[in-house]
């Protein structure tokens, strides 16, 4: 499901009955507890294998999906749309005479899937007339009947729609106690369950568990015609309910007193908070632009790492086959080759599908590879990329890195970005020590607006929440910040990153790339970290 | 694959309407045959077909709503998808901003049907890849692109008498250029309805001339330059900023349209009075289906007409609210302009910059419409009337308000897609602005 299509069903856009084909069939809220038999989806994976090699098929994968969401959509008092949908089918895969071919069907019938498969092989080899070299998969041995789950603790398709309802109608009722004038606020529950067969002897049954609360709190000045917004500061999570549990152990408060979430959000909080520092907004004096040591949040850094280092590293990119959409990458093969100075000694990031509470934690990825963790960039310097099976010969490797990930049942899998986190620096560091050091300086909290190149160079951030720091003191709240960057300066300014005990994650539930646009979603971790002499803009203007 | 007839979709409605126990109900049948082909490094590498229909079912009891889809069209069927909907109403909070489904309505049809771009087969989509990808092999440059065509048909039916059918077609082709050394880079973009005026081995012309002449590109310092912003540019901005155009936001103060101490900008001068916008579901260059997402009828309405806001956009809700007459939402997006294209504007410009494109575009404060993004794809420094020498890309930050205020000439407009080819279709003409702010520059080619 696309961004675009999100935004519909909150109402954001459009309207209407017109629900995008994208998610499926709307259910009733308790079928979304259901799973399908495991044995029935045997049976289809097992159905599709031999059709595929029957037709000459050299390799084969099956994806039985079913891939359930459900969102409440609510502003101030009001309910604005419950909605529970299902979009369940097959999506066949086959390399024949060495080329690719895919096709899906909905129709849960072993005759139906059985013809996707030979319609993938018979579509392999019509592509396989204009192939210019065959397709080369990095070896995978099958590993037979599997099964993986995300550690949740409370399956949040089984907590009522009623609690639901009021606990986010309790957020809203505090947000506007507390000064909001509007609030949005959502939640968004994603349960994808994945069966995946191949040809390698692999039959690995996934149950992955997604939740995201979007929130918007509006604050506004009639008299100066001024508005001003605070979104939330959770993350989405690969987590159940429990995130919603306001764990106040798990709270991260800023030496400033601003209270930001790890593995456990307090909406409530979140929101009463979000409605006086937005009507504090309205009156913060305007930043100067100019060059200052930037402290980031792990709420604000997980963007910059997603767009500044997850990108640039995807293979398909640096090769140049998203050159069309998402864009190339100024991460050139010869500057692998050359251990090209990406960040300070201080930067260390790393990919990471195994990480508990992440947005991209499954046990196998979309071609059944392992899922594993790997240096991207080590004390700065650049040491790999992202590939998949048919990538990694390309890189003189002998294994899939297992980021592999299709959106649908109908999509074409392909190479998605890992979590990719920067690692908290070893040696010991508070917040309060780093600022203590900072002379001229601004601390940002939460992601703002964010825009780059499309070789991921140069890129533009603002933030939720700017503070001015002052001779090692984080003083008065600032607003109209937004800094520029040019990816490598900006890594290489990374003068130090707190320890692990202020390391959190963020993430994105819409990552788009591919045409047809498919969406993942994943985390970005780091401690807070320092970013020394970057350029900061000032981003008010008058319309007269 | 074929779909059923129009007659034979009515009576799927009608059948659907008279099962429903609710106070009131509305199905929605669509369908679409959706293909693609996509291509990279000079080779295809995906090609698709999805073609698929779907019966939606809104029902309401009282201000309790509820919704249910299926794609199969049994009497079993239709029946379990009018009671699944009307389960869930009965369970469904009352929805205060509920306002009942639209009485009979006259619709007059739109063309936004050809017979040309419904038959496309894959052989004519292998040809749009093998047009863009020769051409550019044989000069030594790489093609990555995008081809995407549809075929689609929407209907509806509603317990109070209303009903309506439309057929529309649309192709969309987008293609990166790129020089081998990865020094330059060009685009094109084309978005019909009618695949008759589509010529793929035309259009990949103008990516490759953009390709070969963006190498080499020389850095201007960043700063605010007058600049001929090609249709594609312009559109990326000003999409943005007609987001702002809803009545509520303006009312309830969070758009730039909201009036210091309350109200809305309504009558007000906010751009140069060249500056006209209107939605026409019949313009013969972009027409779309003649009702909105709610099945109100779409008009012939100025939302900026000589500069002043005409109109803003009432949701029925909100029109009920503030005692404002509810009209269909625009579908389409129709900037007027003068005569001259592009190489016209270029002709007469003593010193600016030529921006094919604009990309990576974000709101930076939605109060002012500030936007970032940067220019890619072919961008030109102009001297006495001609294209002199590539430029590096910049990084912009500017408001499309402010923009619009600060016009020099505008050209003739040309349809225009969204990045996707969803989404409403637009005219927007090339347009010559002074003081265009851009703040640092890129790298990225």
């Amino acid at each position: 499901m696309l961004r675009r299509d999100f935004l519909a069903i909150t109402g954001l856009v459009g309207g209407g009955l017109a629900l995008p084909s994208a998610f499926g069939k709307v259910i009733a809220a308790e079928a979304l507890q259901s799973t399908l038999d495991i044995k029935i989806k045997k049976q289809l994976a097992d159905a599709a294998l031999a059709a595929a090699t029957g037709a000459g098929a050299s390799y084969c994968d099956v994806r039985v999906g079913r891939y359930l969401r459900q969102f409440v959509v609510t502003r101030e008092a009001n309910v604005q749309n419950i909605l529970n949908t299902e979009s369940t089918g097959v999506g066949v895969r086959v390399i024949a005479n060495g080329a690719w071919g895919f096709a899906a069907t909905y129709d849960l019938s072993v005759d139906a899937v059985a013809a996707a498969a030979r319609q993938a092989t018979a579509i392999a080899k019509a592509n396989a007339g204009s192939q210019t070299a065959p397709v080369q998969l990095a070896p995978n041995k099958g590993v037979g009947e599997v099964s993986w789950k995300t550690p949740i603790v409370k399956n949040s398709m089984e907590v009522p729609i009623k609690d639901k309802v009021d606990m986010l109608l309790q957020v809203n009722a505090a947000a506007l106690a507390a000064g909001a004038d509007f609030i949005n606020s959502t939640l968004f529950l994603v349960n994808e369950q994945k069966y995946f067969a191949s040809t390698d002897g692999s039959y690995i049954d996934q149950d992955v568990h997604r939740i995201w609360t979007p929130m918007t709190v509006t604050a506004i000045d009639k008299t100066t015609g001024k508005f001003r917004t605070r979104a939330e500061l959770s993350a989405p999570m690969g987590m159940g309910f429990e995130y919603l549990d306001g764990n106040k152990a798990d709270q991260m408060v800023s030496p400033n007193g601003v209270v930001n979430f790890n593995k456990s959000y307090d909406m409530k909080q979140d929101a009463i908070a979000a409605a006086k520092q937005a009507r504090a907004k309205l009156t913060a004096p305007s930043v100067k632009a100019g060059k200052y040591d930037l402290v980031l949040d792990p709420s604000h850094t997980w963007l910059t790492i997603h767009e500044s280092v997850g990108h640039p590293l995807e293979l398909d990119r640096v090769l140049g086959y998203e050159a069309n959409y998402a864009g190339t990458s100024f991460a050139t093969l010869d500057k692998l080759k050359a251990n090209f100075q990406y960040g300070s000694d201080k930067v260390n990031i790393v990919a990471d599908k195994l990480q508990p509470g992440s947005l991209g934690y499954v046990g196998y990825d979309d071609e059944g590879v392992k899922t594993k963790n790997w240096d991207l960039i080590k004390a700065g310097k650049l040491v790999d990329y992202q590939s998949i099976r048919d990538q990694a010969h390309i890189l003189g490797k002998k294994e899939s890195d297992g980021c592999c990930y299709a959106d649908s049942w109908s999509s074409v899998q392909f190479q998605r970005m890992a979590n990719v986190s920067l690692e908290p620096g070893k040696a010991k560091l508070s917040v309060a020590d780093m600022v203590a050091n900072v002379e001229n300086g601004i601390y940002i909290i939460g992601d703002g607006s964010f825009s780059i190149d499309q070789q991921r160079y140069n890129a533009q951030f603002g933030g939720q929440l700017f503070y001015e720091i002052k001779n090692g003191k984080i003083g008065a709240q600032i607003e109209d910040v937004a800094y520029q960057i040019r990816t490598p300066e900006f890594w290489n300014a990374c003068s130090a990153v707190c320890d692990a005990s202020d390391y959190r994650m963020g993430g994105s539930f819409f990552d788009g790339k591919g045409q047809p646009a498919q969406s993942s979603a994943v985390s970005h971790g780091s401690s807070t970290a320092r970013f020394d002499g970057i350029n900061v803009i000032n981003t008010a203007r008058s319309l007269g | 694959m074929s779909f059923p007839t129009e007659a034979e979709i009515k009576a799927i409605l009608l059948k659907v309407v008279a099962m429903s126990k609710a106070d009131e109900c509305t199905a929605q049948m669509s369908g679409a045959t959706d293909g693609n082909i996509r291509f990279a490094l000079n080779n295809v590498s995906t090609s698709g077909i999805v073609s698929d229909t779907e019966l939606a079912v809104q029902v309401a009891f009282g201000k309790r709503v509820g919704s249910a889809t299926i794609n199969e069209y049994s009497d079993a069927a239709l029946e379990r998808v009018v009671r699944r909907a009307e389960d869930l109403a009965k369970l469904a909070p009352e929805n205060p901003e509920f306002v009942p489904a639209v009485g009979k309505q006259t619709y007059r049809a739109s063309n936004t049907f050809s017979a040309a771009t419904a038959a496309i087969t894959p052989e004519y989509r292998a040809k749009v890849a093998s047009d863009s990808i020769g051409p550019c092999k044989a000069e030594k440059l790489i093609a990555a692109g995008f081809l995407s065509d549809s075929n689609a048909f929407v209907a509806f039916a509603n317990s109070r008498g209303n009903y309506g059918y439309q057929t529309s077609t649309m192709l969309d082709y987008t293609c990166t250029v790129r020089t081998e050394d990865g020094r330059g880079s060009g685009w094109v973009a084309s978005n019909v309805q009618d695949s008759t005026s589509f010529n793929a081995a035309n259009d990949i012309r103008t990516a490759m001339r953009k390709a070969s002449a963006s190498a080499d590109a020389r850095a201007l310092e960043p700063g605010k330059y007058t600049v001929i912003l090609e249709p594609a540019a312009a559109a990326g901005l000003i999409t943005f900023m007609m987001r702002f155009f809803d009545a509520r936001q303006a009312d309830e103060g969070r758009s730039f349209l909201s009036k210091k101490g309350g109200g809305n900008k309504l009558g007000e001068q906010v751009f140069d009075p060249r500056v006209n916008f209107s939605s026409d579901p019949w313009n013969p260059e972009a027409p779309v289906v003649p009702w909105d997402e709610n099945w109100l009828p779409r008009e012939k309405t100025f939302l900026v007409e000589g500069g002043k806001i005409a109109n803003l956009n009432y949701s029925r809700f909100w029109a009920q609210k503030q005692g404002k007459r509810a009209a269909g939402q625009p579908g389409n997006l129709l900037m007027s302009g003068g005569t001259k294209t592009t190489a016209d504007l270029v002709r007469s410009t003593e010193k600016g910059i030529l921006v094919t494109r604009t990309w990576y575009i974000r709101m930076v404060d939605p109060q002012t419409v500030l936007l970032t993004g940067l220019t890619r794809d072919g961008t030109f420094f102009i001297e006495n009337g001609q294209i002199k020498y590539p430029l590096k890309n910049f990084r912009f930050n500017e408001s499309p308000v402010i923009m619009l205020n600060n016009i020099d000439e505008l050209g003739k407009p040309v349809r225009m897609g969204d990045d996707n080819g969803r989404g409403s279709v637009m005219m927007i003409p090339p347009m010559k602005l002074r003081d265009f702010t851009f703040t640092s520059l890129s790298d990225a080619v």
